[in-house]
């Protein structure tokens, strides 16, 4: 039986944010510059928090009684329905960053879109979540146009964080039988709609920092559709899912 | 470059051991919590320029929700009273009692003023 | 607390027979409860022992991001999560709420930071203990929050405007922190017996490192006598462990949990516990460098440090250029 497309449109959604926000987590107490600390905790905590709307959504949908931490806590990697992009490590400051803005600028604008979803209960979730990730797009754009054209070290690394990451950016654009069927159904957008301006926008920020976006268009595929994770999530989920897996049906 | 005493001019320099790096420097923050209310210093923070600043503002010193407007002043722009300055600044205006409300008894039948 | 042994001028408290005019007039001021700013006359002894306080303080909160950043990425819920994940951030908002404090007084925050690296200056012992299990995220909140607020509630009225400013802001920030920690603690200790268990053994490894946290007793100390007549410190380092057990022990009852000490019990006529002093020798030990987790907080602090100088160079750098390229275009 296929699964329900809007089932696993919210678990992509949620698992996005789960996942990145777990990453930038891992920085805390560790960032280059208290400020800096600070920032990145506060982006977290917003994809924490969006996290819990999309998979609590997401459970609803569902009906089989599942809440969103038991989504996020007890399901393996092959159910896991983020991209590729979210689950790459940290890396250096300059490729946390780098990620970020690769993937707040797909973000922004698909939760713009999604504030005209059909279904009221995306709309109202994407309205709160669009305004959080507008400030993680400025902040996150900033940061790698200083970066980018700072230091030659700076802007070695921003390049190289670039390269690194460039073939993860097309799986956010790329639409599957999920993503048709929501477009379908006026839940969530046409992806290939969001590309233009996606495009745009990185062109600017991207000649403002200096940075050459690569001359080509191959994309990573198998993180939203589960198909093939990277084995980067597998070993985030042991450690994120190690208590409840554990200690099974404690309550913390 | 600005030095970290810079706010606070009078203030003799530790004797210099060390060459001063390269720092990010300070910036002082005012945050209008409510509309119509003034803006209020709020704290310090470091930032390499005043888009930053803001930002970081932002991220510190309003994650309770607590702001509506930020300023950010770079903390060597900031002119100041010397702590000579007190008296010939300040005490005139302790004479000026009448420029406080309670200086007036207004009757009770009055109402409220 | 988190500032701990802070040595002032080490000469005692003066007479105001052997001040100087200004000292007197100083000391007439802190005893009628004003609050000195950065730009007044302060004597030097006043400024070093506010900047070692404030900057040990300060670094305190720093490297106690650390023990429970351990934990961040196994939080059992999202909620559990994100609410550990605030508190964590609000400490890297108090360290620098602190350190913007210090630098009123002609220090700047690289200069504080470096001189932590280096193992020049010190931060709460508490930190050099590591966090083992998820309840330690309880206890941690719970007993270290608790005695870190015993000593900056007090601290709110210090003498010296920027730290009492600080230390309100933090004060106001922190009332959610010792809350979570006990709220996990009910949880654990109302939980299977194998939570009960964590919140026990979290208990036994936290009690005497919190109790350590206040210092050795100071009664006799001629830093604590002149810290205390310029109102940098408010407490002794015995009245504020006594409180801290006082508030402390019948919040343990109520978790069910047994506090690792024997000799614990209810004193009548002095109306408060009586109670086991923790062993000084661990404490002093743990000063030196020789705590379970010395080694790897510094280095963890290092390595932020190291590592992030490549970013806060090319921000600048980038922030320079900009500068320079808005001045041309004037």
């Amino acid at each position: 039986m296929a699964a329900d497309p809007f089932f696993e449109f919210l678990c992509r959604m949620g698992d996005n944010t789960l996942v990145l926000g777990h990453r930038v987590s891992e920085w805390c107490g560790t960032a280059p510059v208290l400020e800096e600390d600070i920032a990145l905790a506060n982006t977290a905590l917003d994809l924490i928090g969006q996290t819990q709307m999309w998979l609590g959504l997401a459970g609803e949908v569902e009906g089989k009684g599942r809440s969103a931490d038991d989504l996020a806590m007890l399901r393996d990697a092959w159910d896991f329905r983020n991209v590729l992009l979210t689950e790459q490590p940290n890396g250096d400051f300059g490729q946390t960053m780098m990620r970020q803005f690769l993937f707040d600028a797909w973000h922004v604008a698909m939760l713009d879109a999604l504030t005209r979803s059909t279904d009221p209960r995306v709309a109202e979730i994407a309205a709160k979540a669009v305004k959080e990730a507008s400030y993680h797009v400025e902040r996150s754009g900033d940061t790698v146009i200083g970066l980018g054209d700072g230091t030659d070290e700076s802007h070695r690394r921003m390049q190289a964080a670039l390269d690194l990451l460039w073939p993860y950016v097309g799986e956010l654009f790329v639409p599957d039988s999920v993503d048709d069927a929501m477009a379908e159904a006026g839940i969530a957008p046409d992806l290939t709609d969001l590309r233009a301006a996606y495009d745009d926008h990185l062109a600017k920020v991207m000649a403002t920092a200096t940075l050459t976006i690569p001359d080509s268009a191959f994309a990573h595929k198998g993180g939203k559709s589960g198909f093939r994770h990277s084995e980067h999530l597998g070993h985030m989920l042991t450690e994120m899912q190690w208590l409840q897996r554990a200690y099974p049906g404690a309550t913390w | 470059m600005s030095s970290p005493n810079s706010a606070y001019p009078d203030i003799p320099e530790t004797p210099p051991t060390k060459p001063r790096r390269h720092e990010w420097p300070l910036w002082e923050i005012f945050i209008r919590g409510q509309h119509g209310m003034s803006h209020r210093h709020v704290g310090s923070l470091h930032a390499p320029d005043a888009d930053m600043a803001i930002k970081n503002a932002r991220d510190v010193y309003t994650r309770r929700n607590e702001g509506v407007s930020i300023w950010a002043v770079e903390a060597r722009h900031i002119a100041a009273t010397s702590p000579g300055d007190k008296g010939p600044f300040y005490e005139p205006s302790e004479s000026k009692v009448y420029r406080h409300p309670t200086f007036f008894d207004i009757p009770d039948d009055v109402g409220a003023m | 607390m988190y500032a701990q042994m802070v040595k002032s001028t080490g000469e005692g408290v003066k007479s105001p027979e052997d001040m100087t005019a200004e000292e007197r007039a100083f000391q007439e001021r802190i005893d009628a409860g004003e609050k000195i700013e950065p730009k007044d006359w302060m004597p030097a002894g006043y400024r070093k022992t506010l900047i070692r306080q404030i900057g040990q303080h300060a670094h305190s909160e720093i490297v106690g991001q650390l023990p429970e950043g351990n934990w961040i990425t196994r939080a059992p819920t999202l909620e559990r999560k994100a609410i550990l994940l605030a508190k964590v951030q609000d400490e890297a908002g108090h360290g620098l709420y602190l350190y913007c404090a210090a630098e009123t007084l002609g220090v700047s925050r690289d200069e504080l930071t470096e001189d932590l690296l280096s193992g020049k200056m010190k931060y709460s012992s508490i930190f050099n203990y590591p966090t083992l299990t998820w309840a330690d995220m309880g206890a941690v909140g719970w007993l270290v929050d608790g005695a870190a607020i015993m000593n900056q509630v007090p601290l709110q009225r210090t003498s010296f405007g920027p730290y009492a400013r600080a230390m309100v802001r933090i004060c106001k920030e922190e009332s959610f922190h010792q809350r979570q920690g006990y709220d996990i603690m009910m949880k654990m200790a109302n939980g299977t017996p194998a939570q009960k268990r964590m919140a026990q053994d979290a208990l036994n490894r936290f009690w005497y490192p919190s109790l350590m946290m206040f210092g050795p007793s100071d009664q006799d100390s001629v830093h604590s006598a002149q810290s205390m007549a310029w109102k940098i410190k408010m407490n002794t380092n015995d009245e504020l462990r006594q409180k801290f057990v006082d508030q402390t022990v019948p919040q343990a009852e109520y978790l069910g949990l047994t506090v690792p000490d024997e000799t614990l019990a209810w004193n009548d006529d002095k109306g408060g516990y009586d109670f086991a002093e923790p062993d000084w020798s661990e404490f002093f030990d743990v000063i030196k460098g020789n705590g379970p987790c010395n080694v790897e907080r510094l280095a963890a602090r290092n390595k932020a440090w190291d590592d992030g100088k490549w970013v806060r160079d090319g921000l600048l750098a980038h922030a320079e250029k900009r500068a320079a390229a808005k001045v041309a275009a004037e």
